[in-house]
């Protein structure tokens, strides 16, 4: 149980995806600019990261890792190379069929994310996670938690980003700084300040 | 030569680096590009991997983009450039395994740069593969020149080296440069960038973006009360 908290805790603030691995930086950095559109894409990329970690994580020790096809009878064979291709896929799938489900039983919450969903199948983010799932070794419950930590992890971040970003465009700042040039810096600055999780020690 | 490198392949071999650059005017592909730049060695690789994988993969769709149906083009397109980023890995595990580890799943996130999906969508749909392919050469570049220049930055005031070899003396031997420790760390990479646009914007005023709110300037003393 111990070791479930301190990777989730690990996956939300020490190992932020988006604020210490740079991972999904390129929407995090377009859709940060009104706190609630960022916090609904923040809790569609966490719905979406909750569930293709683990989908890949069983992907992967069923299918394609170095023995995995002994249960059919098949051994020696290593498809492991063919992890980025299955987690992609697996992302484009599971996202299209989370929209549809979505748009069938949850048309209020379809409508809320609806724009956003499209868009995760991209996000780094998404992609990330599951490599770093794969690297690292997890098993399923760490991969169930490593999901839904490193999800919340990332809508934490661009939930505060937009915070800081809409008070920001009150402030004086010369003019070739305006715009991108603050937020990357602004970004820096948060960066900075969750390194300083990275002394909790579980 | 010249007959290779006509007006429109210049055109898009140049254009990306300065007046149309990836990262700094079109914010793509930053994803998975600062986290490798703490060293040079590794952000090389990465830059060439990323231009390789831009340019095969462009000129590729191009080749077939008239037998795309445009209802799945999306999933082609994925499709062969994630052939391509694992080609790519392969030779990278197969011949610089160090530095593949190094990069850990950042080659992998080729895959989902915005850069490659950008110019697979917004160029190579609608031109020859040469272009096509110059056009992500192009593009690759201009990453690659954003790319090692955080990481010149990075490496040389961090750890007082350049791919590895010392440039400053340390102090720790006996030298005088006292390392920044946190150009090391991942805070350091997002300020260079943002030095870096704001450099190129004061430049070339023309690349910043339109102002949303105006802080207006107070003519006469009492503007402060209503």
């Amino acid at each position: 149980m111990e070791n479930y908290i301190s990777l989730f805790v690990k996956a939300v603030f020490i190992e932020n995806l988006a604020l210490s691995f740079f991972l999904g930086m390129c929407t995090f950095i377009a859709v940060s600019k009104k706190i609630s559109t960022a916090m609904g894409l923040g809790v569609a990329v966490m719905v979406v990261q909750a569930i293709t970690v683990p989908a890949n994580n069983v992907v992967y020790h069923a299918l394609l890792k170095e023995d995995a096809l002994s249960w059919i009878g098949i051994t020696g064979v290593d498809l492991s190379f063919l992890a980025l291709l299955s987690c992609i896929g697996m992302i484009a799938a599971l996202v299209q069929i989370l929209e549809m489900i979505l748009d069938k039983f949850f048309p209020a919450l379809y409508h809320a994310l609806g724009v956003f969903l499209p868009l995760i199948t991209v996000n780094c983010a998404i992609l990330g996670g599951s490599l770093f799932m794969i690297e690292r070794d997890y098993n399923f419950g760490e991969s169930v938690t490593y999901g839904v930590g490193s999800g919340l992890g990332w809508a934490l971040a661009i939930t505060v980003m937009a915070g800081v970003r809409e008070k920001l465009k009150y402030s004086d700042i010369p003019a070739g700084l305006q715009g991108l040039g603050i937020t990357f810096i602004t970004a820096g600055l948060m960066s900075l300040g969750f390194m300083a999780f990275s002394g909790i020690q579980l | 030569m010249s007959a290779i490198l006509n007006d429109e392949t210049k055109k898009v071999l140049v254009t990306p680096l300065v007046n149309d650059n990836p990262i700094t005017l079109q914010v793509l592909g930053i994803c998975s590009a600062l986290a490798v730049t703490s060293q040079m060695s590794t952000s090389l690789i990465m830059a060439l991997a990323l231009t390789l994988v831009t340019a095969c993969s462009s000129a590729a769709i191009s080749a077939i983009r008239n037998h795309i149906p445009s209802s799945i083009r999306i999933i082609v397109q994925m499709t062969i450039i994630a052939s391509m980023v694992i080609v790519v890995d392969q030779i990278l595990k197969a011949f610089a395994y160090d530095v593949s580890k190094q990069l850990s799943v950042f080659v992998g996130l080729i895959i989902t740069n915005c850069i490659v999906m950008g110019r697979a969508e917004g160029y190579a749909m609608k031109n020859p593969p040469l272009e096509s392919f110059m056009d992500g050469i192009g593009n690759g570049l201009g990453y690659s020149l954003i790319l090692v220049i955080v990481a010149f930055f990075r490496e040389i005031l961090g750890s007082g080296k350049l791919l590895g070899i010392e440039v400053f003396k340390l102090v720790k031997d006996g030298g005088w440069y006292d390392p920044n420790g946190l150009m090391l760390l991942p805070p350091s990479a997002f300020f260079i960038i943002g030095l870096i646009i704001w450099g190129m914007r004061q430049w070339k005023p023309s690349q910043a973006e339109k102002v949303e709110y105006k802080i207006m300037s107070i003519a006469h003393g009492e503007g402060g009360h209503h």
